[in-house]
């Protein structure tokens, strides 16, 4: 029986759930995931300013509330809080250790940093345009699997820390350890990924982005319990959550969490596996405990997919509200204004009407008429100065468009956009690099 | 008869990869899991959300879990990192799904 524990679900996730599991759970891992698509892009960016950034900028404050309790366990951490650079993290975890006393031996899996070795004359993924097209490029960070984690896990290290690696991967590599399956068992290696991905996005799996107050009731949200799997030696599990913890794990819990950024449920592709999520099966076992089996799969895929991050441009945004029975027909005024003075500068330039068409670009029905309105313009320019543009002609409305325009804001972004591309497997080499902080008397 | 809506039957989670949206669709009740195959096709879901959805619409099914799974290409203005739109991950486009009004007259 292996039991892995989900305490981040990505960067920016609740600390004291990871605490909860670590005290209450009996884990033999725990795994925090903290790398969305954008994220390492961004931290490539940091990196390109200062050397010894570029790791999660949460990794701080989360290491130093759970080493103790992770070494008082014997439970090991797996996490991508390493970013774009996992040795800088290793670092600063093992000077945390030191500032706490505690020893601590922490295994940094680099190698997933490709963008030397990139064909720019190659198109991406999503939109068939040659690489060479997105330059300046700033980062290509392949997806690495549990090939790249399996060496970490035999060096006995307390903590594996790790840049890009795929998601469900960092739950997949301790139990191909742990159980010393074949990595041809796609069997196994199918039903472990199925784990991986629903255990991934923590608290989504216990009530976390499924309430509703009305079909979907789910109790003391506020103190959700994050998820964790008690796993046998043929990847069947049962996910659960502590006693006592708010949320909730059920049969549709798990189903949305199954679904959620697949594809075909038949070929979902990983580094290790592609794994075939259509075949498993879902049984509550008991209150919050639904059993996970028969989840199969198939070879792994020769290329390993690479975000690609690129500068994009800038995003100027401004907002302006309006108020009142009119306050349709006056934001509409605002936003013809808007465009007139605007479209030739900004030729994409987007207006939203929040309140009333802004979220899902359509409305179902016409007939609701809202008291307040608020009206959003956006778009994208490659010089700052242009983006700054659609902020101040919002500001300006004040004194030249509408009546009782309230409460202007504007805000301009550099944007990192993200592609896809491919790398062949055979081209990516994985280190392990070793930081130890010893027992000091 | 009332007016429905697919939320009074079934439940959805949004996910995005690239510009692609992918849709479930999750019956509360799993024998509900045979109207939805006949009825909520991949054309309705594409007519339903035409402002959104600028490129196809591909249905799978996951029979053993009793589950819909719409992949929706072109829906997201460019995806997360360069949308225009206030919600560039597409999240709550689940709801508009849900928005979805159905005959049923069985119920």
């Amino acid at each position: 029986m292996l039991r892995i524990g989900t305490g981040a679900g990505f960067s920016g996730d609740r600390l004291e759930p990871a605490e909860i599991l670590l005290k209450h759970a009996d884990l033999d891992y725990l795994v925090l995931e903290c790398l969305a698509e954008r994220t390492i892009a961004l931290a490539q960016q940091r990196k390109s300013h200062d050397a010894n950034d570029g790791y999660d900028p949460l990794l701080e404050k989360r290491i130093r509330r759970l080493l103790p309790l992770l070494l008082k366990k014997g439970v090991r951490l797996i996490t991508n809080m390493g970013a774009a650079n996992p040795i800088a993290g290793a670092e600063k975890i093992t000077e945390i250790a030191d500032e706490l006393n505690l020893p601590c031996k922490v295994a940094a899996v680099t190698g997933d940093d490709v963008v030397d070795k990139i064909d720019k004359n190659a198109t991406d993924w999503e939109n068939n345009r040659k690489l060479s097209s997105y330059e300046p490029i700033i980062s290509a960070n392949a997806y690495l699997g549990i090939d790249a984690i399996l060496p970490a896990l035999e060096t006995e290290s307390n903590i594996i820390i790790t840049g890009r690696i795929a998601d469900p991967s960092l739950f997949l590599a301790p139990q191909v350890y742990h159980f010393k399956w074949s990595k041809t068992d796609y069997q196994r290696l199918g039903q472990g990924t199925v784990n991986g991905h629903l255990l991934e996005c923590a608290g989504q799996i216990s009530g976390g982005y499924f309430a509703d107050g009305y079909k979907k009731k789910v109790e003391n949200l506020a103190h959700i319990g994050f998820p964790y799997a008690e796993i046998d030696s043929d990847g069947r599990s049962i996910i659960k959550k502590v006693e006592g913890t708010g949320g909730l794990i059920d049969l549709r819990t798990v189903k949305e969490q199954l679904l959620y950024e697949v594809h075909n449920p038949a070929e979902y592709i990983t580094p290790d596996v592609i794994a075939d999520f259509s075949s498993v099966q879902l049984k509550e076992i008991g209150k919050n405990q639904v059993e996970v089996r028969n989840g199969c799969g198939k070879k792994r895929p020769d290329l390993l997919k690479v975000s690609l991050g690129y500068h994009a441009g800038f995003l100027g945004e401004g907002e302006i509200s309006y108020a009142g029975s009119d306050a349709v027909e006056r934001a509409k005024i605002a936003g013809k204004i808007l465009k007139e003075r605007l479209s030739e500068q900004i030729p994409d330039l987007r207006i939203d009407f929040i309140g009333l068409s802004s979220v899902h670009r359509a409305q179902f029905k016409e007939k609701s008429r809202p008291y307040e309105i608020r009206v959003r313009a956006a778009g994208y320019h490659y010089l700052r100065d242009m983006a700054e543009l659609i902020g101040e002609e919002v500001e300006s409305l004040y004194l030249n468009g509408p009546s009782g325009g309230g409460g202007a804001r504007k805000k301009v972004t550099e944007q990192i956009g993200v592609v896809s591309t491919f790398v062949p497997r055979d081209q990516i080499e994985t280190m392990v690099n070793i930081k130890e902080r010893k027992w000091k008397k | 008869m009332e007016e429905m809506k697919l939320l009074d039957i079934a439940h959805s989670r949004a996910g995005d990869k690239g510009d692609k949206l992918s849709l479930s669709l999750i019956p509360y009740n799993e024998e509900d899991y045979e109207w939805l195959c006949e009825n909520i096709t991949a054309e309705k879901v594409k007519s339903h959300m035409k402002d959104i959805i600028l490129g196809k619409v591909t249905r799978y099914e996951a029979p053993n879990i009793k589950a819909l799974n719409f992949v929706c290409h072109n829906s997201l203005m460019g995806g997360v990192t360069t949308s225009l739109a206030m919600d560039t991950h597409g999240k709550s486009l689940s709801s508009a799904l849900l928005e979805m009004e159905i005959d049923r007259i069985d119920l």
